[in-house]
C-alpha cells in the first residue's frame, strides 16, 4: 500500500487520486470505488452521486482552483487534496490557509504533486497535515523537515498568534 | 539598531542548518540543480557568468561596524577581497565557492546577518532612507516599521513562492529618498488630522521591462493594520498574479489588468476577513521596536560648528567635499557624511576589504559604531560631530572614499552588468569608467551640478536607469552591445520614468552623447535650474536633436530602433 506522511507520522494510505483522462468528461466517467479524491469538476458535476455512495469523500484542487468552490460542502469532506504542479507554485499555500483559517476545515489537507521535503515546513504552517511525497523521494528522509524551524514570526494555520504577540506576553525568549 | 533575541538567533541558525543540508544533498546528487535553484536563490546564491555570486542581506541598509568587519573578513577569506553594494542596500560577493557558502552563512549568522530572501520569488529586503533617524525632514523613524516588515516577511510560509519577486520600501520623510513609487509596495508614512500615524500605500510600481509608478491603493492605513493589509495584498497577488509569463508576473501587471479601483476593492474584501485579527500590531510592539532604534547618546553641541567652515576657506578640496558629501543632521552640531563609492577607475558601489575595515574604524571613532548603505550605492556615517569632519575627510580621502561627487554626474548608480551578470545584454562598468574619464574635471562637474546618471546592463533595470535624469540601458543587437538612452527620469516625491530619446548607440558613442545632452542643458539653463528642471521646461526635442546631430556627423547610417526595448516611446 502506498505510504504518505500524515500528522508527522509515516502511514500506509489507500486513498487514490482520480483524474480525468484525455477526452473524458466529468459527466460520463464511471466513478471509481473506494476512497477517492475526486477532481473538483467531477465533484461539482456528480455531487449527488458521490454523496450517495455513502463513503468518505475526498476532493482535490488544482493550483488555479479556488477553495471557495467547496465552501457550502466543507464539512462533507474527509480529505481535501491540494495539487502542486511544481514545488515553486505557491498558490496551494494560500488555498490551504483559506481552507483552515477562513472556512474552518478540520479534515485532512493533503499536498499532492511535486511535493518535496524542503517545502514541508511551510506547507505544514499553512495547514497542510498530510503529504503524498513525490514518488522518487524518501519519506524517512523528509520527515524531520517538518521541524526545520523551532519558531516562526507570523501567524498562520498552525499558530494564530504572531511572534510579537507571544513576545509581548513574555512567552518565548 | 535591531538586536536579535534568542528566538531570532535560533531561527537564523536553523536556516543555516537547513541550507547546509540542501547543499550537501545537492553535492551528493540527491537534489538536482533545478531543484536546488529556487532554494539557493532564497539564500542569496546565484550562479553567474563566472560562477556563484552571494547576495548578503543588509536589512534596510543598516550595518554595525562589527558586521562590516565580518564582511571584510568573509570577503578576504572566501572571496577576492571586494564586495559590491546594490540598489537594494545589500552586498554582493562575486567569487565565493558553492561548497563554502554554508560556512559563509554560518559566519554571517554569528553577527546577526544572513542572505535570506535576497533573491527568489519572495519578499525581498525591505529598503528605506539611508538618513533614517537623523534626517531633519523626517516625520518618524522608518526603521521600526522596516523591522516589523522584515520579521513578518522572513520565512513567511504562504509567500515563499510568489509569481515573481516582491519589493517593499518605506519612506517616512518629507522628501522620499527610498524611491517608494518604483516598488511593488511603497509605504509613505503620514499622520492624519488626529495625529495618528499611518501609511499612504502605493502598489504596483516597478522598473524592468514595463516601468510603472505605484498607484495609491490606500490613502491612510493606520499603522496597526500594516501587516494584515500587506498580507491581504500579497495573498491576492499570490493567488491571481500571472505565472504563465515571466515578464507579466510582477504585481504591477495584475494591478494594471484589474485597474486600481477593482484591485483596491479586492484587497479590502480579502482584508475584511482578518483586519482586526491577531496580526494587528499593538502600540506596545511599535514602541518595543522603536526602542531598538532609540536616538543614540548625542552630545549637546552648538549649532553649526564654525570650525569646518573656517577650514574650508583655506582648503578647496575639503570645501568641495563639505559641499557634496556632508548632509544636514537633525541634531545641532552633527552631520551625516556620505562616503563615495564612486571614485574614478573603480566600479560604482564596489568596496575592498581594506576599505571596509577603514569604514568600520571610522564608524567606531566618529559615528557611534554604525553606518548605512544608500540605494545609490554609497555609505553613510550618520552621526558625525561637525567638529570631526575635517579628520573624517582626511581618513576617508586616504582610503579613496572622499570623492566629492555625491549627487553629481559621476555619482552613478550602476549594476555589475556584463562583466559579471549572466543576464546582461551589455557591460555597464566600462560605460561608467568612460563617463569618469570624460568628465574628469571637478570644476566642470560642480558647474553641471545636481544630476543623476544610472546604468543598467539589461532590462531587469537593477541600475534604476528609468528613474535617472539620464539613463543608460544595455541592449543586445545581434550579439553586439548597444545602449539606449532615456532622459528626464527622476526619483523622489516627483518620481518620473524617463523617456527614450531614440535609436540606441554603441559604447564608443556614449561619452559624446552625454556631453551633447549636458551641452544642451548648459546652453539653455537659467541660473537656478538643475538639469531636470531645464529638461522639464524645454522638453525632449532639443536634447534629441543635439544627440543625433552629433551622431549623424560621426556616421551616416543610424542603426534601427530595437522595438522590443523601446518601452517608453
Ligand atoms: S540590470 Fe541586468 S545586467 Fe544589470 S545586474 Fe541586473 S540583471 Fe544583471
Amino acid at each position: 500500500m502506498p505510504r504518505i506522511i500524515r500528522d508527522a507520522t509515516i502511514v500506509e494510505d489507500d486513498w487514490q487520486v482520480a483524474d480525468l483522462g484525455e477526452g473524458q468528461s466529468a459527466l460520463d466517467i464511471t466513478l471509481p470505488e473506494g476512497l477517492v479524491l475526486f477532481p473538483l469538476n467531477v465533484w461539482l458535476q456528480r455531487r449527488e452521486e458521490i454523496i450517495a455512495r455513502n463513503q468518505p469523500i475526498g476532493v482535490w484542487l488544482r493550483s488555479d482552483e479556488a477553495p471557495e468552490a467547496l465552501v457550502g460542502d466543507i464539512s462533507r469532506f474527509s480529505v481535501i487534496g491540494i495539487h502542486f504542479p511544481r514545488f515553486t507554485d505557491g498558490r496551494g499555500c494560500s488555498t490551504a490557509r483559506l481552507l483552515r483559517e477562513r472556512h474552518r476545515f478540520v479534515g485532512e489537507i493533503r499536498a499532492i504533486g511535486d511535493v518535496l521535503q524542503d517545502q514541508l515546513f511551510a506547507m505544514r504552517r499553512c495547514g497542510i497535515n498530510a503529504f503524498a511525497l513525490r514518488a522518487d523521494r524518501s519519506l524517512e528522509q523528509a520527515l524531520p523537515a517538518l521541524k526545520t524551524f523551532s519558531d516562526s514570526y507570523q501567524a498562520a494555520a498552525d499558530e494564530p498568534r504572531p511572534l510579537f504577540r507571544r513576545r509581548l506576553a513574555g512567552e518565548p525568549g | 539598531m535591531y538586536r536579535y533575541d534568542p528566538t531570532d538567533q535560533r531561527m537564523i541558525d536553523e536556516r543555516v542548518a537547513q541550507y547546509r543540508d540542501q547543499i550537501s544533498r545537492h553535492l551528493a546528487g540527491e537534489l538536482s540543480a533545478d531543484e536546488l535553484r529556487p532554494l539557493r536563490l532564497q539564500n542569496g546564491l546565484y550562479i553567474q557568468r563566472h560562477g556563484p555570486m552571494l547576495r548578503i542581506a543588509i536589512p534596510y541598509g543598516l550595518l554595525s561596524s562589527k558586521q562590516l568587519r565580518k564582511l571584510a573578513e568573509i570577503s578576504q577569506r572566501y572571496d577576492r577581497g571586494v564586495g559590491h553594494f546594490t540598489t537594494r542596500q545589500n552586498l554582493q560577493l562575486n567569487w565565493p565557492q558553492l561548497e563554502q557558502t554554508p560556512e559563509i552563512l554560518g559566519e554571517l549568522a554569528s553577527v546577526q546577518m544572513h542572505a535570506v530572501q535576497t533573491s527568489g520569488n519572495c519578499v525581498r529586503n525591505i529598503t528605506t532612507d539611508a538618513l533614517a533617524g537623523v534626517a531633519p525632514d523626517e516625520l518618524a523613524d522608518p526603521r521600526p516599521y522596516c523591522e516589523i516588515l522584515r520579521q513578518w516577511s522572513t520565512f513567511h510560509p504562504e509567500f515563499a513562492f510568489l509569481p515573481r519577486k516582491f519589493k517593499i520600501a518605506v519612506n517616512a520623510a518629507a522628501s522620499d529618498r527610498a524611491v517608494i513609487r518604483v516598488h511593488d509596495i511603497g509605504l509613505d508614512l503620514v499622520r492624519d488630522e488626529h495625529g495618528e500615524t499611518g501609511f499612504r500605500v502605493f502598489v504596483g510600481g516597478g522598473l524592468g521591462r514595463t516601468p510603472m509608478l505605484g498607484k495609491v491603493v490606500n490613502e491612510f492605513l493606520p499603522r496597526r493594520h500594516l501587516l494584515s493589509y500587506v498580507e491581504a495584498i500579497l495573498r491576492l497577488y499570490n493567488r491571481y498574479g500571472r505565472r504563465d509569463n515571466l515578464y507579466k508576473a510582477r504585481i504591477k501587471i495584475l494591478v494594471q489588468a484589474l485597474g486600481i479601483d477593482e484591485f483596491r476593492r479586492q484587497v479590502d474584501d480579502e482584508w475584511s476577513h482578518f483586519r482586526d485579527g491577531p496580526t494587528t500590531v499593538p502600540d506596545e510592539e511599535f514602541e518595543r521596536l522603536a526602542g531598538h532604534f532609540a536616538p543614540p547618546a548625542w552630545e549637546v553641541l552648538p549649532a553649526d560648528d564654525p570650525w569646518p567652515t573656517a577650514q574650508a576657506k583655506s582648503n578647496r578640496a575639503f570645501a568641495n567635499w563639505l559641499g557634496r558629501c556632508v548632509q544636514r543632521h537633525r541634531m545641532p552640531g552633527y552631520a551625516a557624511v556620505t562616503l563615495s563609492l564612486k571614485a574614478p577607475g573603480k566600479p560604482p558601489g564596489d568596496i575592498t576589504d581594506v576599505q571596509m575595515i577603514a569604514v568600520a574604524d571610522l564608524a567606531d571613532c566618529f559615528s557611534l559604531g554604525e553606518l548605512r548603505v544608500t540605494h545609490e550605492q554609497n555609505l553613510v556615517l550618520a552621526d558625525v560631530r561637525q567638529r570631526d569632519l575635517y579628520e573624517v575627510w582626511q581618513i576617508a580621502r586616504q582610503n579613496g572614499l572622499a570623492t566629492p561627487n555625491i549627487g553629481l554626474l559621476t555619482d552613478m548608480i550602476c549594476c555589475p552588468g556584463g562583466d559579471l551578470c549572466a543576464l546582461a545584454n551589455a557591460r555597464s562598468v566600462p560605460i561608467a569608467a568612460a563617463v569618469h574619464e570624460t568628465f574628469d574635471n571637478l570644476d566642470y562637474l560642480h558647474d553641471i551640478g545636481d544630476i543623476s546618471l544610472n546604468i543598467s546592463g539589461c532590462m531587469n533595470s537593477c541600475g534604476h536607469h528609468h528613474v535617472a535624469n539620464i539613463g543608460i540601458l544595455g541592449v543586445d543587437k545581434n550579439g553586439e552591445e548597444w545602449y539606449q538612452i532615456t532622459i528626464g527620469g527622476q526619483q523622489g516625491n516627483a518620481a518620473t520614468i524617463g523617456k527614450v530619446i531614440g535609436p540606441s548607440f554603441c559604447a564608443g558613442e556614449i561619452p559624446g552623447i552625454i556631453e551633447a545632452l549636458i551641452a544642451v542643458y548648459l546652453d539653455q539653463r537659467t541660473p537656478e535650474e538643475r538639469f531636470i528642471d531645464t529638461f522639464q521646461r524645454i522638453g525632449i526635442e532639443p536634447f534629441k536633436t543635439r544627440a543625433y546631430a552629433r551622431r549623424d556627423r560621426q556616421r551616416s547610417a543610424p542603426a534601427p530602433v530595437d522595438e522590443r526595448e523601446v518601452v517608453n516611446a
